[in-house]
């Protein structure tokens, strides 16, 4: 390192200039408090113009009766009040709490056993590693169209290969059935989501020292339990992180149900942010809309309280 | 590798394996397959008899030809490409900027700042998308590329800020104080000293900016109205579905080369975005 650093100075040093020479620019920027401000206005700029505002005008929004062109008054928590006897608000309330938990889970149980399986040395990994990311780079909505033309009743080629392995024998309508459809939006959500929990574990394990495996293989302990005293203690901070991320994410899902169901069949797939859609964009019931997505937050800050904490506890242990 | 038999090599390793990479790839398959299917093939029932899932005999480019001749594919390609750029290059700016002040800069109420972006970091979307959908037509922004380039940032560069951090921090303070002793101002050796060392970071966070903006759907759904003004993801889900007709050749044709730009950037650079990624994790 030192030597890159003199190599640095030696062709900054060509250009000095005495410190009463220098532009007011600089001398103003020499100043560490100032130099900070000038860096972090952009920034502070575009997210209060554009997240801090929105917000507090969501709020506003969802204690009025506005609708698209028409201004609204002062309603106080009537909006909320109507929500909360909503029966399909509490469906979509239903079915995000239960897409989030199967989908998480089966993401991690999926994904670390993917990566445990990637965490071995065999020709073509770093091929197979950046295959395996694909489905979570290529845009949900298109490759949603690829399921959705999967799970065509008349078309699909899955009941197909269900059909000739002596699985089923009669067609799994997988989109136009209430249940088979929220297990159709599960898939998808899983087959998405497991590239990116293998990828981040697998950059966990790969901080794990393979002498704390050696030691404990020579004290006798068998695969599963080298797992279990070994990897897993020291994998869960790391794991708790990725959890959180895809949690938030997943809770606020969009894109693969509008594509794949739209909330259908009967609101069986609706979820909060697909009704508030819905109900803001789609009916312009501006105020409602706004009430629905502002109710995501108090849940979504429960759920990042929580995991915080976890969080804090598993890095002190 | 696995310890003992064959057998064991085979259940633990081969075969979880090659089921993984199967499940994971089977649909871009499809997508292709689908793409090259004359119509005729294409909407046969699954329970026909000479029904041929995995291969055509017949293949043809009709599809992509319709798609490219026949719809404004190509408009919202160039739309996209315009929105991403602009967005990751803004997004960029600002996080490289954010994350040095962040990590090297004493200044007062840094850590609340801090905080504040990382709170902003794990705000969806579908959270704001109503009254920033009010807010951009107050603006008068609505249904230009404007709209998309200026609300992306909002969820990049709190991402950016927070990958770069991270990698600011890493970079040992002595190489900025050999410059400061020197004589070298505060800035240029933010500037040319420690910008040029950070290129890799950079890059990662540009990288994983780019393909979440072409990826974004329900701020371009809600924002922008005209057929010409579109992403690919909304001008395919909206203009290549009419009523209750699916034109599925046409559909999985998009949805290929709408994947194009976004594959090829990240086949380029895979050790980047995988650090991306961990390193977003990381924090």
């Amino acid at each position: 390192m030192a030597t890159v650093g003199s190599v640095a100075s030696v062709a900054l040093r060509r250009q000095y200039v005495p410190m009463s020479r220098r532009g007011p620019i600089t001398r103003l920027l020499e100043d560490e408090r100032r130099l900070a401000f000038c860096l972090m206005l952009p920034t502070v700029v575009l997210l209060c113009l554009f997240i801090a505002y929105p917000f507090f005008n969501g709020i506003l929004l969802a204690v009025t009766d506005t609708r698209v062109g028409v201004p609204g008054h002062f309603v106080g928590m009537e909006n909320f009040v109507k929500i909360w006897n909503d029966n399909i608000f509490r469906i979509a309330v239903w079915n995000t709490c239960l897409y989030t938990f199967v989908t998480t889970v089966f993401k991690l149980a999926l994904g670390l056993w993917l990566a445990l399986l990637l965490n071995r040395h065999f020709r073509g990994k770093a091929f197979m590693r950046a295959f395996i990311l694909l489905p979570f780079i290529i845009p949900t909505v298109l490759s949603t169209f690829a399921w959705k033309w999967m799970f065509d009743p008349t078309f699909s080629v899955l009941n197909w290969m269900l059909f000739h392995a002596g699985i089923i024998h009669t067609r799994i309508n997988w989109l136009g059935d209430p249940v088979m459809a929220m297990v159709s939006v599960i898939i998808v959500n899983v087959w998405r989501g497991v590239p990116f929990y293998a990828i981040s574990l697998l950059a966990g394990l790969q901080t794990i020292s393979p002498e704390l495996h050696e030691a404990a293989a020579i004290d006798g302990a068998h695969a599963w339990a080298r797992f279990r005293h070994v990897t897993w203690p020291l994998l869960l901070p790391v794991t708790l992180v990725i959890v959180l991320f895809s949690v938030i994410q997943t809770f606020a899902d969009f894109q693969l149900v509008y594509v794949l169901t739209g909330g259908g069949p009967a609101n069986a797939t609706q979820l909060f942010a697909t009704y508030a859609y819905q109900l803001g964009i789609g009916t312009g019931l501006l105020s409602q809309g706004a009430a629905i997505s502002l109710a995501i937050f108090p849940i979504l800050l429960l759920v990042v309280i929580v995991q915080l904490v976890y969080i804090r506890r598993a890095e002190t242990l | 590798m696995i310890e003992g038999a064959p057998w064991r090599r085979w259940v633990f390793f081969y075969v979880p394996v090659t089921a993984f990479v199967v499940s994971l790839l089977f649909p871009f398959y499809w997508m292709v397959i689908t793409t090259l299917r004359p119509d005729n093939e294409l909407y046969r029932p699954w329970s026909a008899s000479n029904y041929a899932p995995f291969w055509t005999t017949h293949p043809t480019f009709e599809h992509v030809r319709d798609l490219l001749t026949e719809t404004l594919f190509t408009t919202w390609m160039l739309n996209t490409m315009l929105i991403s750029l602009a967005a990751t290059a803004i997004s960029l700016f600002c996080g490289v900027l954010a994350g040095y002040a962040l990590s090297r800069l004493k200044f007062p109420f840094a850590g609340s700042i801090g905080t504040a972006i990382f709170i902003t970091y794990l705000v969806p979307q579908t959270l704001l998308f109503i009254p920033l959908a009010d807010i951009i037509r107050n603006f008068r922004l609505g249904d230009s590329p404007w709209a998309l380039i200026l609300t992306y940032p909002t969820f990049l560069i709190p991402f950016c800020t927070w990958l770069l951090m991270g990698y600011f921090k890493s970079i040992p303070k002595e190489l900025e104080e050999c410059a400061r002793i020197d004589g070298a101002p505060r800035w240029k050796a933010m500037v040319y000293i420690i910008f040029p060392v950070a290129v890799p970071g950079i890059l990662s966070a540009g990288i994983f900016a780019f393909t979440l903006s072409w990826n974004e759907f329900i701020y371009a759904l809600v924002f922008l109205s005209s057929p010409e003004q579109k992403t690919v993801p909304v001008g395919v889900t909206s203009e290549l579905v009419r009523g209750d007709v699916f034109f599925w050749g046409e559909l999985m044709a998009g949805a290929l080369l709408g994947s194009v730009p976004v594959a090829f950037v990240y086949s380029f650079f895979v050790e980047y975005y995988v650090s991306g990624i961990t390193g977003s994790v990381k924090g």
